[in-house]
């Protein structure tokens, strides 16, 4: 689903090079919830906005649900954000001027459907959400715990086969947080991939398998042997 | 799409209430500054004859001669710009173009048939049967005299439909006499409503522009024959004989002269033939004689007042002010909600769909700003007498393609002010908006 092979991030002004990913490799399967820890600036979050698409890569490769995407232009890769891949941010991001409806229509507008079919898509995602009954109110409205689900709700409304979480607990207080994770959970048993990044280790804990991340580059896989096989041969492989 | 980005748009606005009326205000101001000095400017810069200005041709002969020109340190070397009487009569007489006339003003009175009723002082022409065709005077009863009647002095008029409705309250009156300066002549013909501006076939004695159209016509030869004086400028580089058979005898500039020639080969011809009758007519100098279409001759009499056109500029000047003063409002509030646009990029909003939402923000703001300076402008051009010349200012109107092009102006105005702050927007990158959040 998502590959990465020898990707590299690097920032560059006149004086330094820095490099947020360097040799990152990571090989997401269909289906599966994983969590991406590791310590403040290793590089987790410029691993999310790139598997995002949201930001370039200035070297190896990423093939996104079988299609290699360094050479995509804009409107490419705005077709699959849109379609293929739900983000959940740490700070929800809803629309301030938008109700709770019209923030969960946001991507399903940019794909061209029809009126009818998006206000379904919408009633279904926040039924799921626990959250019908709001669709007129405005997110300062709501509490943390009810914005996130929204956003979760806009994530999920336009069906992606690709969920990508970044510290979506961030925001919440212990039983908001709780809440969210379960229904991360069932959405993930519903057959959704998830790639979550966290600081939490509880959290991380209850993901399929986890990915730890220090300076920029994958040193360390659990969990899961299918995973652990194939980084050990990664790793082999680019030393 | 479309009404999704104009509900955001709607949204957006008003969010910010007084932002937004200072923007609408500021591009009103803008739009409607340059449409009043426009509204002025296109009344007195447009072609008061469009369908054949170009075959329209005014020639000018210099029948004073260089030591003249020496003398008159304005002079621009050409010739003056009208001819004398001799000069005229004698290009009437070789008739050497398609139409002609020799044209001079006049302003006699009109004596009613009915004693209880006031003499009508009038402005007129005296004119060739020609001018009518010429000029394409439309008529509303009769028509233009004949050649004949230029010929035999004939004592006929042709009246506009204005003094038609005073002596004649408005009834066909072709054939009826009508006494003028003490003089019976038969209407030959009445004219429809026909005001040229500017008055194109006589710049040099109307100045360009006149406040109310012509009352009546008569026959060139009839007019001086009837020792009828000229009613305009008389231009003399020595003091003439007395009397107005002086005035002809001399070499004063008096008549306005306008030719019809069809084709750029005949104009050639045309101006040929005018260096062989200088020749003739002044063999003590070279032949300086010049033949301009209206266009070029409008443009040479500086028909469009200097302070029409500084106007026009200025009041662009302030509108590019106004424009970019909304830019920079709007480039404030287009980039304080990059955590919106990004969020929207992230959720697969191309960048075009990001020019298109804001773009659209920025003709709402110019539709809004339209609006309220079409009452602008209304209120301008009812006041830009207070800056320009009577004459001038009573020009400018209100009509249908002003308040269309306001508007336009306004929209295209608003969207242009919008591409900067727009394009940056769209630059905004949408993963360092939500790492900063």
């Amino acid at each position: 689903m998502l590959k990465m092979t020898h990707l590299a991030k690097v920032y560059r002004t006149e004086l330094v090079e820095t490099y947020a990913l360097r040799d990152f490799n990571i090989d997401v399967k269909q289906g599966e919830f994983v969590a991406v820890t590791g310590p403040s600036g290793s590089g987790k979050t410029t691993f999310l906005t790139i598997a995002g698409l949201l930001e370039t890569f200035s070297g190896g490769e990423y093939h996104l649900d079988g299609v290699e995407v360094s050479q995509l232009d804009d409107n490419a890769r705005s077709r699959i954000r849109n379609e293929k891949i739900g983000f959940i941010f740490q700070a929800f991001n809803l629309i301030p001027d938008l109700n709770v409806f019209d923030n969960v229509d946001v991507p399903l507008r940019y794909r061209g459907m029809k009126a009818d079919e998006r206000k379904r898509r919408i009633m279904q995602s926040l039924e799921r959400v626990g959250l019908a009954a709001r669709a007129k109110h405005y997110p300062a409205e709501l509490s943390g715990g009810q914005q996130q689900r929204v956003a979760i709700a806009r994530a999920l409304a336009g069906s992606p086969r690709l969920l990508l979480a970044d510290e979506p607990t961030g925001n919440l207080d212990t039983q908001m947080a709780r809440g969210v994770m379960e229904l991360l959970e069932d959405i993930h048993r519903g057959g959704a991939t998830i790639v979550m990044v966290t600081h939490d280790p509880e959290l991380a804990a209850r993901a399929q398998r986890n990915v730890h991340i220090i300076d920029g580059q994958v040193v360390d896989i659990a969990e899961e042997p299918r995973f652990h096989a194939h980084a050990a041969q990664a790793t082999a492989r680019h030393g | 799409m479309l009404a999704y980005y104009l509900d955001l748009a709607v949204r957006s606005l008003k969010r910010s209430p007084g932002l937004t009326a200072l923007m609408v205000l500021t591009i009103a101001f803008g739009v409607s500054a340059s449409m009043t000095a426009w509204s002025v400017f296109r009344a007195v810069s447009g072609d008061p004859i469009p369908w054949k200005s170009a075959q329209l041709y005014v020639p000018q002969i210099d029948m004073w001669g260089p030591q003249a020109q020496q003398n008159n340190p304005d002079s621009d070397k050409g010739p003056p710009d009208a001819l004398d009487y001799g000069d005229a009569v004698a290009l009437m007489r070789d008739h050497r173009a398609k139409l002609q006339s020799a044209m001079y003003p006049i302003g006699p009175s009109v004596v009613p048939a009915d004693a209880a009723k006031h003499p009508i002082t009038t402005s007129g022409h005296a004119v060739f049967s020609e001018f009518f065709p010429l000029v394409d005077v439309p008529f509303e009863y009769g028509s233009g005299w004949s050649a004949a009647d230029d010929e035999h002095r004939a004592p006929v008029a042709v009246i506009s439909n204005k003094l038609n409705a005073k002596v004649f309250e408005g009834a066909n009156s072709v054939g009826k006499m009508l006494n003028i300066d003490g003089r019976d002549y038969r209407v030959v013909g009445v004219m429809g409503e026909w005001n040229p501006q500017p008055v194109f076939y006589d710049i040099t004695n109307t100045g360009g522009f006149a406040r109310e159209s012509e009352d009546l016509f008569l026959p060139f030869n009839t007019a001086i024959a009837a020792n009828l004086a000229n009613n305009g400028n008389t231009n003399c580089n020595e003091t003439p004989d007395a009397g107005f058979e002086g005035l002809q005898k001399s070499h004063c500039i008096w008549i306005a002269y306008m030719v019809q020639l069809d084709s750029a080969s005949a104009a050639r011809e045309y101006k040929s033939y005018l260096e062989g009758f200088a020749r003739t007519r002044f063999p003590d100098w070279a032949p300086n004689v010049r033949l301009r279409n209206l266009p070029d001759w409008l443009d040479h009499q500086h028909v469009v007042p200097s302070d029409t056109r500084v106007s026009l500029l200025i009041a662009l000047g302030l509108l590019i002010v106004c424009l970019v003063n909304t830019a920079g409002l709007l480039l404030a509030k287009f980039l304080r909600r990059s955590s919106e646009i990004g969020v929207r990029r992230a959720l697969g909003a191309p960048r075009a769909a990001i020019y298109a939402q804001f773009l659209t923000e920025g003709a709402m703001i110019g539709l809004a700003g339209g609006v309220i300076g079409l009452l602008l402008t209304g209120v301008g051009v009812v006041s830009v007498g207070w800056v320009l010349p009577r004459q001038i200012a009573n020009l400018a109107h209100l009509d249908f393609s002003l308040l269309a092009t306001t508007l336009a102006v306004s929209v295209i105005a608003s969207v242009l002010a919008a591409l900067y702050p727009t394009s940056r927007a769209a630059r905004v990158v949408p993963a360092w908006q939500l790492k900063s959040n």
